[in-house]
């Protein structure tokens, strides 16, 4: 089964991350990546930019609003994202636990619609 | 209702149903269609076996009548859904596997472990057991967990759909997850054990019915993990309180513990419980099963040596609320204490409870209050914590028995 694993943490706490902390932080996920390289279940993957960056767009009554900001104002925001192809639930948890991410903000586990 | 195929349909359904459910599921990981299926498997059963005989190999016969059902089912969804080619296939693999071995696998425990997965909601965990081991109907479980059938059924729907859709497996744990999911599976059987056991004037037939069910599944649980202390542990628990369902009810009146006639005591119940605290001991790993079914034990030997021993039993309830912390188990130790130091201890160790908010709003800890006060002659402050205690319990019978309790205060 395929599942994405969001990425959420706090934008504010990471941007004030000290310099050396921040390389540490990075280096984690490239190792995190390169093991789900190495374990062939990486389907995708990227890093976002902060939801400062974000434009939402919507239709209302025929207009389309384009809004500057996220979808939502929340205390985490969207960082980043991994899909991976794993047997299940479990190995798809056991994989998100392992994830930098999980240190610091959380990881939402989605299965994927299977067309 | 009882012909020769009633009846074998009926010890087919006991006896395999979790068995039956938990293969057909397995690879598909959707409950809800093995559900129909089976249960069109037992409505073709009693349609055919009356005229044509049981079959020799009854649980054969409804899997294979259950697999056929499934395989139609996907062959229907193949034409909108590509995926469905693939299960139609494991399901195919799957019938070749169970017919070289020649008979169902038992894979209720990992039915067990979805069931009680963490991704499920905890307190749609011991309902889903229920009903997809035993075959429980919706509306049975939602008479005792005090819910309406809709709520139920919704529950049900909602938590299968969610172990397909979420990918929630049909495994057993990783050796490292086994004691936290183990424990979830323990929880779940427990509460449902407990649901049912909630009938003090033990009038509720379907109350009574689950308790034997949540037994029933322990058993299955033990036969399954014979090494597991724990699961060995809960069924001795079950069994030890399953023993006094007949004394501790008097003509639809309660009555408490203390006051039980151990001759009412079921001997063979007691005897099965006590050879599993046994067998859980020899394995070396104490756990909180063990040492409540440990302090139902030392209750069950008045039985055999006319007196408590309240002294073992604080020293387990120490060991419980080492393990636990759990501010049900204090209430217990404070009661135990009360006759081992005198009721004036245990009110001491009750009041050191008293900031836990939870409290307030929990019966025992204010008859248990009552009691004690009644004891030390504090006829005014039992008379409050009686009202406290009353206005907490719904149940009828443990509402006389505690009125009575309060009516026999000294009046100042």
């Amino acid at each position: 089964m395929e599942y994405v694993l969001l990425i959420y943490s706090n934008e504010q706490e990471n941007a004030a991350m000290p310099q050396a902390e921040m390389q540490q932080w990075v280096g984690a996920f490239m190792a995190y990546t390169q093991a789900l390289r190495d374990a062939n279940i990486l389907r995708a993957s990227n890093r976002l930019r902060p939801a400062s960056a974000a434009t939402t767009v919507r239709i209302s009554g025929g207009k389309t609003q384009t809004l500057d900001g996220p979808f939502a104002e929340t205390r985490e925001q969207l960082g980043g994202y991994y899909l991976i192809d794993v047997p299940d639930l479990d190995a798809a948890l056991s994989w998100a636990a392992r994830c930098p991410g999980a240190q610091r903000g959380s990881i939402e586990v989605r299965p994927v619609w299977a067309m | 209702m009882s012909t020769p195929a009633h009846r074998a349909a009926e010890q087919a359904a006991r006896h395999s149903y979790g068995k039956l459910i938990a293969w057909l599921a397995a690879r598909s990981r959707d409950v809800a269609a093995a559900e129909d299926a089976l249960s069109e498997a037992f409505a073709a059963a009693l349609a055919t076996w009356p005229g044509q005989g049981v079959p020799l190999a009854p649980e054969a016969w409804l899997l294979a009548a259950a697999r056929r059902r499934l395989i139609d089912m996907a062959r229907r969804r193949r034409t909108r859904e590509t995926a469905s080619d693939r299960l139609l296939l494991s399901l195919e693999e799957a019938a070749a596997e169970a017919d070289a071995r020649g008979g169902v696998p038992d894979r209720r425990l990992r039915l067990m472990f979805a069931c009680a997965h963490p991704a499920i909601d905890p307190a749609v965990r011991s309902p889903l057991m229920l009903q997809a081991v035993l075959g429980l109907e919706a509306a049975t479980i939602a008479a005792v967990f005090l819910v309406s059938p809709a709520t139920m059924g919704q529950r049900l729907v909602r938590a299968k759909r969610r172990i397909h859709d979420a990918g929630i497996p049909f495994r057993l744990p990783q050796p490292e997850d086994l004691p936290a999911r183990l424990d979830a599976v323990l929880e779940a059987i427990y509460a449902a054990f407990a649901a049912g056991w909630v009938d003090p004037a033990g009038l509720d037939q379907r109350r009574q019915g689950l308790v034997a069910e949540a037994v029933w599944l322990g058993r299955v649980l033990t036969e399954l993990l014979p090494d597991e202390p724990e699961a060995l542990g809960l069924l001795a628990l079950m069994l030890h309180a399953a023993s006094r369902s007949a004394a501790r009810r008097d003509g639809g009146g309660y009555v408490p513990l203390s006051a039980q006639d151990p001759a009412r005591w079921d001997a063979t119940a007691i005897t099965e419980a006590e050879a599993l605290l046994r067998r859980a001991s020899r394995l070396g790993r104490v756990g909180r099963f063990q040492l409540e079914a440990a302090v139902q034990s030392a209750h069950a030997a008045r039985r055999f040596t006319g007196r408590t021993d309240w002294a073992a039993i604080v020293e387990l309830y120490d060991g419980l609320l080492a393990l636990t912390g759990s501010a049900v188990v204090a209430i217990n130790r404070a009661v135990a204490l009360a006759e081992t130091e005198g009721a004036a201890a245990g009110l001491a160790a009750l009041d050191g409870l008293a900031g836990d908010a939870g409290l307030a709003a929990y019966q025992p800890y204010w008859a248990a209050r009552a009691d004690l006060l009644a004891r030390l002659g504090q006829g005014e402050a039992a008379d409050a914590a009686y009202a406290r205690a009353l206005a907490l319990e719904a149940d009828p019978a443990a509402q006389r028995f505690l009125q009575a309790q309060r009516a026999r205060l000294p009046r100042g």
